[in-house]
């Protein structure tokens, strides 16, 4: 954050458009570069979600699952908040 | 085959209209100062303008139309600037060449031209479809122009992204029409911004420059005349950095002075 952003922040503005600009540029590339549209990315999200459930008790309101892009690099970032892990035997 | 010397190098960007054309005409004339035997072919066979930004509308006999069909020789299609005699101009054929020209008819004219130049600058169409891939398919390395604004940025990305697939290395950055009054009141996407989003090394600063209209009302490129224009410094800056020359890049916040821009340099402060 810069100066500008703080006091447009404190004076309750808009942030400057500049900021804007780099936060859309950089949601609307992580998809572009990754070629996922919205409806897959939620189907993988779903996927991902049901089979660490498996594992663990997680927070399926709290899971977020999302494309984060930096330097030309994309990753796929989830952040699963875990409740407890379950009893499992391992399949013999 | 293509003499191993010759630098072949694509001017593309994806969005139409952030100034490709005028690069490849800014560049072709200041490499061919500096003694470079320079070629630049206009690849944009749908939209062709290479020739009216260099001032060459009238001179043109033939095209790479005729070249490929072997209806005349290279050197009868191509143009000669009368002022800069290093630069030479292959035109751009009919639109109609787009229905059957492919990859390997672009890659041949190009080695026909690497044969006889120094520099090959081709200046490609806007988009990412047959015309650029054909474009691409003859380039070794390639210069990515754009402005900063979040549509050129992106199409820039794409492009970017289709280049690395295909292998064209290095790949570099020119940033047109920077206002520098706007970046410094965060209205527009940083220097810093745009190079980071990109990651690709930055060839050169263009500032906005109304006398770029101006010369391209004339068809006399800026870096023709030694104009002392801010766009004419950066064009033959790029130029010196494209042979090896370390030119320092200008900061958009040191163009300004004054209170003003003292505070608007004060404001893009990263706090946190």
């Amino acid at each position: 954050m810069t100066l500008r952003d703080f006091v447009n922040k404190l004076l309750g503005r808009q942030p400057a458009s500049a900021t804007t600009a780099r936060e859309r540029l950089q949601l609307v590339l992580a998809h572009d570069r990754s070629d996922l549209n919205p409806e897959l990315l939620e189907q993988m999200r779903r996927e991902i979600l049901e089979v660490v459930s498996r594992y663990v008790e997680i927070d399926l309101d709290e899971g977020d699952v999302s494309l984060e892009t930096e330097d030309r690099v994309t990753a796929l970032v989830a952040n699963l908040p875990i409740k407890r892990a379950k009893a499992l035997s391992l399949p013999a | 085959m293509t003499s191993t010397g010759t630098r072949i190098i694509l001017i593309c960007s994806g969005k139409g209209g952030v100034g490709k054309t005028t690069l490849t005409a800014n560049l072709g004339i200041a490499l061919a100062r500096q003694g470079q035997r320079t070629a630049v072919l206009d690849a944009d066979f749908g939209l062709r303008n290479l020739d009216l930004l260099l001032g060459l509308e009238n001179r043109i006999i033939y095209t790479a139309q005729e070249v490929l069909a072997g209806s005349c020789r290279l050197e009868q299609a191509l143009v000669k600037h009368k002022q800069e005699p290093n630069l030479a101009l292959l035109p751009a054929g009919n639109p109609r060449m787009l229905e059957w020209l492919k990859p390997e008819d672009m890659q041949r004219i190009v080695s026909l031209l690497a044969e006889q130049h120094d520099v090959v600058l081709i200046d490609c169409p806007a988009g990412i479809e047959d015309g650029f891939k054909n474009a691409a398919a003859a380039a070794r390395e390639a210069i990515v122009i754009t402005t900063p604004e979040v549509s050129a940025v992106r199409d820039a990305d794409r492009v970017i992204g289709l280049l690395n697939s295909r292998g064209v290395s290095p790949v570099q950055l020119v940033l047109n029409r920077v206002r520098p009054k706007m970046m410094a009141n965060q209205e527009m996407l940083s220097v810093d911004d745009v190079t980071d989003i990109l990651a690709l090394p930055l060839l050169g600063l263009v500032l906005e420059d109304e006398q770029v209209i101006v010369s391209t009302n004339r068809g006399e490129p800026l870096t023709l005349n030694g104009s002392k224009s801010p766009a004419a410094l950066a064009y033959s800056n790029i130029a010196r950095r494209l042979c090896g020359e370390v030119v320092p890049l200008i900061d958009p916040a040191k163009v300004r002075h004054g209170l003003r821009a003292k505070f608007g340099q004060l404001m893009q402060t990263k706090i946190f």
